[in-house]
């Protein structure tokens, strides 16, 4: 089951995989899978797995943190840029 | 080790004899899942708050009555999302639900979940379940998931669950009744129905598992051969045994973690296929998101944020006065009325030494009370989300977070509330480092220290014809506290290691409007907690300081009083300048003022005499002592007519009869109260919040020494 790829923090996923960060304010997208294993089990628990919708509903005026709704249920997260980054996007 | 019979699940543990013992039961389910509310509805005033054992984290039980006779036992688990820790906090779970031996290990649990969310709730649901732990699902905010257009049919939950669903809305009580019955009539079953089949991969260690430790659950020793790292309760042996097999099978906790979550989740997609209709009315937009436009506006959202502030800061400064007042005078009556009708040194004891201490701690309670009631209703309201969104990037350079924002800025009124507000910061690493800069920002026992010796040396001009010269080196003061928080925190960071991985990751709640009893109990508990647990050291150190203002080694107290009296026999001064004169001599020669003198070398490089020695040791107490220090000191030698402190400060004389206090020492002494840790409530607090004298320690000493260089650096390069 290749549910996140174990990509050391050195070798980042490639440039070309879209991630949640990526997102544009109001843009929808599906969860593909999640690059770093321990946050995975985080985002997991709350409910951000792979297959989910996810949109990104605005950033914090600084640019980060930014707020993502997940799902149908329609439930808001907050999280850090670093974090969202780990969250890749089916293309 | 826990031990229990192969087959039999200890349900009604009967640790205790008789069938009087009420049950017991936990409550557990996600933040914001109404667990909080729930607890209070049940459990009202019946509640007493602790910590789990060796971590601060709340612990609190309380008895509910059930109807009649009928009592339950309630202990409120900190909010999760599953039982696979992220958080030290997380861990109380495991250690709780994991050893059937524990003292709180539950008879039943009451899973709450948000109705609106209810696939995420269920997952914690489903673990629950699997480990075989007697159940009743509480299916909370039923009023939320209707305005969402969700309806959930909760016969078919039942059936698929196999345990009692009871509709909830905990904040209003509706369904609390049902509830209760269910409660009492001890209708929590054990589900039969597994939610989730270890793959046969995992059996072999499974196995092992159980059978080294006598296990009564698949599940639960999978959770062994998970988390034995941090289960307190497993012995070194445990540990190591644990470890062995682990790794025979070549165990990948965090992939396993991974397939089994993602499982679970498509397992409650089909549990939950019949049983949530959602029905789609062109959905607006919630009325939250609305709210957010605005309080998390890149213009509005700083200024609602800077005006809440205003309010939180005029709350605690302001209206807290009237009441701190009001103990103040009290405490005073109660100490005059004592004196005039007994005396000795027993009553002085009573009265300068326990009375007055409690008195320091008493009157903290006015503004404890009113910052938790402002962090009440912003956490209740869900506001506190959005501050920790709009200010963590601002935070993050300094190795602090959004959540230290606002206990710092509390900090400004008083230290002792601001360090117990730090509990709502969840990383470790975070809530230490904003504990531990917290008393660097000058806080309201400051401001006689501060305006005292402005006023004495800072003429009353302005500056530009704009600014006041003393408001602008006020302010200054302000700003250099603040300042060196955030830079000691910002070295600090590189210092501390993390004990955990902190995530940001949280849920942003909607909003709702507070529910006033939540608040009411926070105030109660609150200052509960402080006047039990920080009082008893504050009394005890205030007895102490008292004892060694008092005696002193030796006849030499008598002795300088005796001469005094001569003095004044001889000179024929009046009776209250003669009492000055003597209350002045005793003080130097106590054990204070010995300690004023045996200091004195070493506070001279500062430019401080042995008399603002004495006042440094005595303000530790509390640092508006020192005003009241100082002028006791400095009445001797000086005119019948005293007027104020700050005329007394401004007569004193050195050596070459030049004025003592120069606009160099003054600013010395200044920078000194900025940084010094002068509290000793403030003590009393951090060592409760991080159970370890090495924290209030290391404030003592890291903010002593700055003070100690920074004065040093104004009174040899000015």
């Amino acid at each position: 089951m290749a549910l996140f790829r174990r990509s050391s923090a050195a070798a980042p996923a490639p440039p070309a995989a879209r991630t949640a960060n990526d997102l544009q304010p109001g843009e929808t997208a599906t969860v593909c899978c999640l690059n770093d294993p321990d946050m995975a089990l985080k985002l997991l628990d709350m409910g951000c797995i792979p297959g989910t919708r996810v949109k990104l509903v605005g950033r914090a005026p600084l640019g980060d943190p930014l707020m993502l709704t997940l799902g149908d249920e329609g439930y808001t997260l907050s999280l850090r840029v670093s974090e969202a980054r780990t969250i890749q996007l089916k293309a | 080790m826990p031990v229990a019979a192969p087959d039999s699940r200890p349900v009604t543990s009967a640790a205790v004899p008789g069938p009087e013992r009420p049950p017991k039961l936990a409550l557990i389910g996600n933040p914001n899942s109404g667990k909080t509310s729930l607890f209070n509805q049940l459990t009202g005033l019946n509640q007493k708050v602790g910590n789990f054992p060796g971590v601060t984290v709340d612990r609190k039980t309380g008895l509910a009555p059930l109807g009649g006779a009928r009592r339950a036992e309630v202990i409120d688990l900190p909010g999760t999302y599953s039982l696979y820790p992220k958080s030290l906090d997380e861990r109380v779970i495991a250690d709780l639900l994991y050893d059937p031996t524990s003292a709180d290990y539950p008879d039943f649990v009451v899973v709450t979940v948000d109705a609106s969310n209810l696939r995420r709730g269920l997952l914690l649901f489903t673990q629950l379940a699997d480990l075989g732990l007697p159940a009743v699902l509480g299916l909370n905010m039923t009023d939320v998931a209707a305005e969402r257009g969700i309806s959930i049919d909760v016969p078919a939950l039942e059936r698929e669950l196999q345990v009692p669903v009871v509709p909830l809305n905990a904040r209003k009580g509706t369904g609390l009744a049902a509830l209760r019955i269910v409660l009492a009539d001890r209708l929590a079953v054990a589900p039969t129905r597994r939610f989730w089949e270890i793959p046969a991969s995992l059996r072999p260690l499974v196995q092992q598992v159980r059978a080294r430790f006598g296990l009564h659950n698949d599940y639960l020793a999978l959770h062994y051969a998970h988390q034995f790292r941090q289960l307190h309760f497993l012995s070194e042996a445990d540990r190591t045994d644990l470890a062995r097999l682990t790794e025979q099978a070549g165990f990948d906790s965090t992939a396993r973690q991974a397939e089994e979550t993602v499982a679970r989740y498509a397992r409650l997609n089909e549990v939950l296929l019949d049983v949530v209709t959602v029905t789609r009315t062109e959905r607006q937009e919630p009325a939250s998101n609305k709210i957010d436009k605005v309080l998390t506006h890149r213009v509005f959202g700083y200024l609602i944020f800077l005006a809440i502030l205003f309010l939180l800061f005029q709350a605690i400064f302001a209206w807290a006065q009237y009441p701190m007042d009001w103990i103040d005078q009290g405490i005073s009556a109660l100490s005059g009325a004592i004196q005039a009708r007994f005396s000795g040194p027993l009553v002085r004891l009573l009265t300068e030494g326990v009375i007055a201490g409690l008195g320091g701690v008493l009157i903290f309670i006015p503004q404890i009370a009113l910052l938790f009631a402002f962090l009440a209703v912003l956490e209740e309201s869900g506001y506190m989300a959005r501050v920790t969104f709009l200010m963590d990037k601002l935070m993050r350079p300094f190795g602090l977070s959004g959540k230290s924002v606002v206990p710092l800025i509390s900090g400004l009124a008083c230290a002792v509330p601001a360090i117990m507000g730090a509990r709502t910061i969840e990383s470790w690493k975070d809530r230490m480092l904003t504990i531990f800069v917290t008393p660097l920002m000058s806080c309201s026992a400051r401001i006689p220290v501060y305006t005292v010796l402005v006023a004495l040396v800072v003429p009353d001009e302005s500056w530009l014809g704009l600014f006041n010269m003393r408001g602008l080196v006020l302010m200054g003061l302000y700003l250099l506290g603040t300042a060196s928080a955030l830079l000691s925190a910002w070295a600090l960071k590189v210092v501390l290691k993390a004990r955990e991985r902190s995530y940001f990751i949280m849920e942003f709640p909607v909003y709702r409007w507070p529910r006033w009893k939540n608040v009411g109990l926070t105030i109660v508990e609150k200052v509960k907690a402080f006047v039990w647990q920080a009082g008893k050291v504050i009394v005890a150190i205030s007895v102490l300081l008292w004892v060694l203002a008092s005696y002193g080694p030796g006849q030499r107290q008598a002795q300088a009083e005796a001469a005094v009296q001569r003095q004044a026999a001889a000179q024929r001064w009046p009776a209250p300048e003669t009492e000055r004169r003597v209350a002045s001599a005793r003080l130097e020669t106590s054990y204070a003022g010995t300690f004023g003198h045996l200091i004195e070398p070493a506070i001279r490089p500062l430019g401080f005499d042995w008399k603002i020695g004495i006042a440094l040791l005595t303000s530790f107490a509390a640092r508006e002592v020192f005003v009241g220090t100082m002028s006791t000191i400095y009445s001797v030698g000086q005119d019948a007519d005293l007027g104020t402190v700050q005329q007394k400060l401004a007569n004193e004389k050195d050596t070459q009869g030049h004025p003592f206090f120069t606009p160099r020492r003054a600013l010395s002494l200044l920078v000194f109260y900025v940084f010094a840790m002068q509290c000793m409530s403030t003590l009393a607090t951090t060592y409760r919040e991080t159970k370890s004298w090495r924290w209030p320690l290391g404030q003592l000493v890291y903010m002593t020494g700055l003070a100690y260089l920074a004065s040093l650096l104004v009174w040899q390069v000015f």
